[in-house]
């Protein structure tokens, strides 16, 4: 009741949002209510999120196709992600209240956000693949219009187009793949298809279809292209939605699709996904890397964790498909964990640099620096962030990657070879992409937060409204809590994975609350809560005796100047030089980076250049080859546009004369 | 006179116009596709009083007496007419080598038999036969308006494209008259037309070659 009470209202929202107009108070109103239908959403999810398998509030509505009313069921894996979209679509909200004034054209994005919020609940409570359809549509049309709010930018409008495409490419995938789950009697019910079995050819080809469709928009590489894209293009609060959580929803289908309804799994469609997920994170983390757009560099770091999850889940596939039920519930507890995590240290980070963004107007790591001093809530916030999403203890990010690699040194156990030499290889695939990752944490928020300001709009950066300061605090919270009670979350996502996996399983089962022991109560525990009070204690203790026994004079010396004697911000490190050594290191095969220095002869007196090329190899190899082929085919078509006379008669009795002789062989046979 | 002696007769007719068609595909010269082209209604018109006369059917007279006054007669005469009066070359170029085309004549030929004698496997021997012929007779046209670069030769092929309708009519029992001369008046009204339009682009154009034509469009 309470939800479809917040979906509907939150459409009432878009039609305030169209008549907000110029009126500021009136758009923030409608961000106000947004996040009220956030929190109503957020607390229906919590209230069903434990609840027995299979008595989840459903309903039946008689509107869509003629035939088939719409279904909406709330069970466990729906009111997780309920859970995860709607926590981040407050924070989001909340934020938009001080953030929309800042925009540009408040007016194109305000009434777009409550359908793009509409949408993605709605997939999550389909319960037909009709529905689900319609409102992924939905969800990705809304988010369309936003991604193009600033449309005057051709940038934008490329970045939308790529967008739209690689949207429409997904909802094709899907559609076939429900179609071919539905089977001849075409039975769209989501109930109705997972009684059906698939297997074979018809299995395979679902398998795929929902990586293509679901993998488009989370982000799997190669069908990333569109993220780096768009959410730099969209505002703020919208692409950390995106990014946080409508790649989210994106998962949410393919487990759905891989866990729910289609039950017969093979460990070897697992292992391509363990593959694929650590190719894509090494890529995406790789491709941050080398990023100096802080929304870009955001947005290749989720195309990394997108990969980091569909490895817990490509594991999960692989225990499932072999029998291991157990060890399957650990690695899909894992990779659930991690979405948990990433929806909110990336919403943190998104949000973070809308802040930048306000405050500077620069989103270009070369032109920001020194901004914690300026803005210390979000500086400390972004630390918190940059520390989750690096993966290091005792925040949320450490817990569920040491829980994906706790449940991928059990892959080898596995009786396929394949699986005992290749979940080595993920695994290490999976080490590098967090270390790296760590690595491009510290270059965006060292060059962003710490030094001294690059330019001077960096110097002349301000204190942001009070709600975009707060949601942030609140998330980094968040970020410290679920890296806190470990235990408590994974509890709460055992409910969630028990009718998927057919195995009632607690992590922490040997030792109790509060140690994480997913394997044996003899190795690998872990408890984060144990590990927070350590450290606090700690620091308390040394702040304690440092206050207490130190001088409390101030002294204040000189910034390092490396050297320098001049103020010139690049006398600090840069984005580019911060990076160059990995770059060496990694891109110059994988990206043919090739650096070359432009020297100017004798007696000239403009400076020396370095150049760095980076080509894009997945760019240019299939998105560029696709197209080369498209043009090539609209080439040739279009000479049929401006054929003679004569020829078009040719034509057509060529065809005729074709069709004839189909007739005359088939007879003669 | 025998079964026999009728479908012989009714056969040698349609292969007469078959062959007529065959004909126009390589005659060079403008005059000389309009002469074969007369012959080939005239052999129509035979073909449609010998059916009038094996299946009882008078009707087909008045069929065969549309075909003999208007298309051996009244049709070649106003292109002969027309010819002159645009003053056009005698001499017709061909898309393709005459070899060349005859053998894809043959080819088509040889289609609508394996075509249309498996289906029409229940028909009477004479109505397949006949009806093979017509739609070779038709396929013949259509080849021709292709082959030709010259309007009035198009127009031609598709006149004789009509013909093997008019053929496929006419053995087939039962067709209404009402059809047969509706088809025919069609014809001549479009003759009266292509003959309007040779004008006006005779006037604007000085010539009547397609190929030259194809210059002129819009989009080019």
């Amino acid at each position: 009741m309470l939800i479809a009470a917040a979906l509907s209202a939150l459409l009432a929202l878009a039609v305030l949002g169209v008549a907000a107009g110029a009126e500021m108070w009136r758009h923030r109103m409608v961000y106000f209510c947004c996040m009220i239908a956030s929190l109503a959403l957020l607390a229906g999810g919590i209230k069903h999120l434990g609840q027995t398998p299979g008595t989840g509030p459903a309903i039946i509505l008689p509107i869509g196709l003629p035939w088939l009313a719409a279904h909406f069921r709330l069970d466990n894996l729906s009111a997780l992600f309920m859970v995860v979209v709607n926590l981040a679509s407050a924070a989001a909200s909340a934020y938009g209240i001080g953030y929309c004034s800042h925009l540009p054209e408040p007016r194109r994005v305000t009434p777009f956000y409550p359908l793009f919020l509409f949408g993605m609940n709605t997939v999550l409570i389909a319960d037909d693949a009709f529905m689900f359809l319609v409102a992924w549509e939905f969800m990705s049309l809304s988010s369309w219009l936003l991604v193009l709010a600033d449309h005057k930018n051709a940038e934008n409008r490329r970045a939308a187009f790529v967008y739209l495409v690689m949207a429409c490419f997904g909802t094709f995938c899907l559609l076939t793949c429900f179609g071919l789950m539905a089977g001849g009697e075409g039975a769209y019910s989501f109930s109705a298809m997972r009684a059906a079995k698939l297997d074979g050819i018809a299995g395979f080809l679902v398998v795929l279809l929902a990586l293509l469709g679901a993998g488009s928009k989370a982000g799997l590489v190669p069908l990333h292209a569109w993220l780096p894209l768009a959410h730099p293009a969209a505002p703020s609060h919208v692409s950390a939605l995106m990014s946080g959580v409508m790649t989210k929803v994106a998962l949410y289908g393919l487990i759905r699709i891989l866990f729910d309804l289609h039950g017969h799994v093979n460990w070897a469609w697992g292992a391509a996904m363990m593959v694929i997920g650590g190719i894509t994170a090494v890529m995406g983390v790789l491709y941050a890397i080398l990023q100096d757009d802080l929304k870009k560099l955001l947005a290749y770091s989720t195309v990394e964790n997108i990969g980091v999850v569909v490895i817990g889940l490509g594991l999960a596939i692989a225990f499932k498909g072999s029998g291991e039920k157990t060890l399957a519930a650990l690695a899909l507890v894992a990779g659930l964990y991690h979405i948990v995590n990433h929806s909110i240290f990336k919403t943190l980070w998104f949000l973070s640099a809308g802040a930048v963004i306000t405050a500077t107007g620069e989103r270009d790591l070369g032109k920001l620096g020194g901004l914690t001093k300026r803005m210390p809530w979000n500086g400390v916030a972004a630390l918190v962030g940059a520390i989750a999403i690096s993966a290091l203890p005792p925040l949320n990010g450490f817990v569920s990657e040491w829980l994906i690699f706790q449940s991928l040194f059990k892959g080898p156990s596995l009786p396929h070879w394949a699986m005992k030499f290749g979940v080595p290889v993920v695994g290490a695939m999976l080490a590098l992409a967090a270390a790296l990752a760590a690595a491009c944490f510290v270059r965006a928020y060292g060059i962003a937060f710490l030094g001294r300001p690059r330019s001077e709009a960096a110097a002349q950066a301000h204190q942001v409204p009070a709600t975009m300061r707060w949601t942030v605090a609140l998330l980094a919270v968040l970020c410290v809590v679920l890296g806190a009670i470990p235990v408590t979350i994974t509890d709460a996502l055992s409910h969630v994975v028990t009718p998927l996996t057919g195995v009632s399983f607690a992590v922490s089962a040997d030792l109790g609350w509060p140690w994480l022991s997913p394997v044996s109560s003899t190795r690998g525990s872990y408890s984060g809560t144990v590990l927070v009070m350590t450290g606090a204690g700690l620091c308390a203790i040394t702040l304690l005796l440092v206050h207490g026994f130190g001088t409390t004079r101030v002294r204040r010396a000189d910034a390092w100047d490396c050297g320098h004697k001049e103020s010139i911000p690049e006398s600090q490190y840069t984005g580019q030089s911060f990076s160059q050594p990995l770059r060496r290191v990694f891109c110059a095969s994988i990206f043919a980076a090739r650096e070359s220095v432009d020297m100017p002869d004798p007696g000239d007196n403009r400076p020396a250049e370095m150049k760095v090329r980076i080509i894009d190899p997945i760019w240019v190899g299939l998105y560029a080859g696709i197209g080369r082929v498209v043009d090539f085919i609209a080439d040739l078509v279009n000479r049929i546009q401006y054929l003679t006379v004569r020829r078009y008669l040719l034509m057509m009795f060529a065809t005729l004369v074709f069709m004839l002789l189909i007739v005359a062989v088939r007879q003669n046979q | 006179m025998g079964a026999q002696i009728s479908y012989d007769i009714a056969h040698l007719i349609g292969a007469t116009v078959l062959m007529a068609g065959f004909q126009l595909l390589y005659q060079r010269r403008l005059f000389a596709v309009l002469n074969t082209f007369a012959f080939q209604a005239l052999a129509l018109a035979a073909a449609a009083a010998w059916q009038a006369h094996i299946q009882h059917a008078p009707h087909l007279y008045v069929t065969a007496g549309i075909a003999l006054v208007f298309k051996a007669i009244i049709v070649p005469i106003a292109l002969h007419w027309l010819v002159e009066q645009l003053g056009i070359h005698k001499n017709v170029e061909t898309a393709m080598s005459i070899g060349w085309t005859m053998m894809a004549g043959v080819a088509l030929v040889t289609l609508s038999i394996l075509l249309v004698l498996p289906v029409t496997a229940n028909a009477a021997a004479l109505t397949r036969e006949s009806l093979a012929l017509a739609m070779s007779v038709v396929l013949l046209g259509l080849l021709m308006m292709i082959t030709r670069h010259n309007a009035v030769t198009q127009v031609v092929g598709f006149m004789a494209l009509e013909n093997g309708l008019i053929l496929a009519a006419v053995s087939a029992k039962g067709m209404p008259l009402v059809v047969e001369i509706s088809v025919a008046f069609s014809v001549l009204v479009a003759m009266t037309l292509f003959g309007i339009f040779f004008f006006r682009i005779r006037e604007r154009f000085d010539t009547l070659d397609l190929a030259d034509l194809e210059t002129h469009r819009g989009d080019r």
